[in-house]
């Protein structure tokens, strides 16, 4: 459903990686792995659309990505480095208002089994400036726990979180793949993930 | 697609007010500025009614300036535009939103606190109504064209002085207008010339600011 053709990233005089080819089909799971600094980061924003690859192409059921354009996005969730949450709204406001900016909104019924998934009971009233890092990371993180798109493009998605929620995480990507759902995701971290089939891409090799 | 626009406007309008000391401190700075003149100038009531339009305009111009950095930057920061952009419908639309947001908690306030400012210099009641509408359909332009320079200078260091380099000259003919409607209707003339100019800017920026803005948005995401 996924294929990459020889895709080539420079930055400045730099080549972070060429020639990258993969296809990837329902219920497999990538893992980018590679030394910080490596470009997974940087490839994972070209396969998301957000950064052009300086080559290559990359396609999505034999559509470049270009092409499609919110078609394709309507088919992606995407977690980055960043939580994309704010300070000064709750856990439950953050997840309402990323959900309805998502354009599939939720109910507040639907949000508050969401949070408490995630083990935020008790906190979803709280503005998130006051949670630890790692709850601020389950809040990004509860979306996925409704999230029923094909392609879930995840960056580091185990960091700040403790073994507890690594568990349900791994839980959540195994249930979405068994839904033939596809994953891209980077991690540091030894985590097992119930897939059919499990590949890994090493970058700067 | 309207629903979008209406989502990302209900969600900035709420952080706003979570914060209000932002809007707040865009509103003491209008009326700061705006009451320096009076102090500075003399009560002379015959300088100032010459004076009003366009202080209050330029007050109402810099102040917009003040407040336009915050506009994409946060969201940028802390990735929710990524979100936004990798979103299924046009950024346009969300932009069309935040500038939007932007008008209600910045351009809206200038609006109502406007006749206040005007009352300073002495200006008879029938221009106080034609400032404050002025400033009410022309504040959307100063939103939507400054909606492009806050995306082009988006994490940029020293972004905010190429801001008002880039943004100022471009509220030129909103600034030409608005005053030259308040001068107008001090003069005893009819001011709908120069509004008809104000509302056309207005729709002009709020149609056609968006999509540019997005696009200078896409590039900084890259």
């Amino acid at each position: 459903m996924l294929s990459v053709l020889n895709l080539e990233c420079l930055r400045g005089e730099r080549r972070l990686f060429r020639n990258i080819g993969f296809a990837l089909a329902a219920g497999e799971l990538l893992f980018l792995e590679g030394k910080n600094g490596a470009g997974k980061t940087t490839l994972l924003r070209m396969l998301c659309g957000l950064t052009p690859p300086n080559a290559g192409e990359i396609r999505w059921q034999g559509e470049a990505i270009r092409r499609l354009g919110g078609d394709f996005y309507g088919q992606l969730c995407y977690l980055g480095h960043q939580n994309a949450i704010k300070e000064d709204l709750t856990p439950l406001e953050n997840l309402c208002a990323s959900t309805r900016l998502a354009d599939e909104p939720i109910d507040e019924g639907a949000a508050l089994a969401a949070l408490e998934q995630v083990g935020l009971t008790g906190r979803e009233d709280l503005p998130c400036r006051y949670l630890s890092q790692g709850q601020k990371r389950r809040v990004a993180l509860a979306r996925l726990a409704r999230e029923r798109r094909p392609l879930w493009i995840l960056d580091e998605p185990f960091v700040a979180l403790d073994a507890q929620a690594v568990a349900w995480l791994s839980g959540v990507i195994g249930a979405h793949l068994a839904r033939g759902g596809l994953t891209v995701m980077t991690t540091h971290q030894a985590v097992e993930i119930p897939a059919a089939s499990t590949r890994r891409l090493r970058l700067g090799a | 697609m309207l629903r979008v626009v209406l989502h990302v406007i209900a969600r900035d309008v709420r952080l706003a007010l979570r914060r209000p000391a932002d809007v707040c401190s865009t509103l003491f700075f209008f009326m700061l500025v705006a009451s320096l003149f009076p102090l500075g100038v003399g009560p002379e009531t015959e300088v100032l009614r010459r004076l009003a339009p366009g202080v209050i305009w330029v007050g109402a111009l810099l102040a917009t300036l003040l407040s336009l950095p915050r506009m994409f930057a946060e969201d940028f920061y802390d990735g929710t535009l990524e979100q936004l952009a990798l979103a299924p419908y046009p950024l346009g639309l969300a932009v069309l939103g935040k500038t939007l947001a932007h008008w209600l908690v910045s351009g809206l306030p200038l609006a109502l606190i406007a006749p206040l400012l005007g009352l300073q210099f002495d200006l008879p009641p029938e221009a106080l109504m034609i400032l404050a509408f002025a400033v009410f359909i022309g504040t959307p332009a100063l939103s939507g064209i400054g909606a492009i320079g806050a995306a082009l200078t988006l994490g940029l260091r020293g972004g905010g002085v190429l801001l008002s380099l880039l943004v100022l000259p471009l509220y030129i003919s909103v600034l030409v207008f608005g005053a030259g409607a308040v001068d107008a209707a001090a003069g005893g003339l009819d001011p709908a010339a120069h509004l008809f100019f104000l509302a056309a800017l207005a729709v002009g920026g709020l149609a056609f600011a968006p999509w540019a803005a997005a696009a200078a948005l896409r590039i900084a995401l890259e």
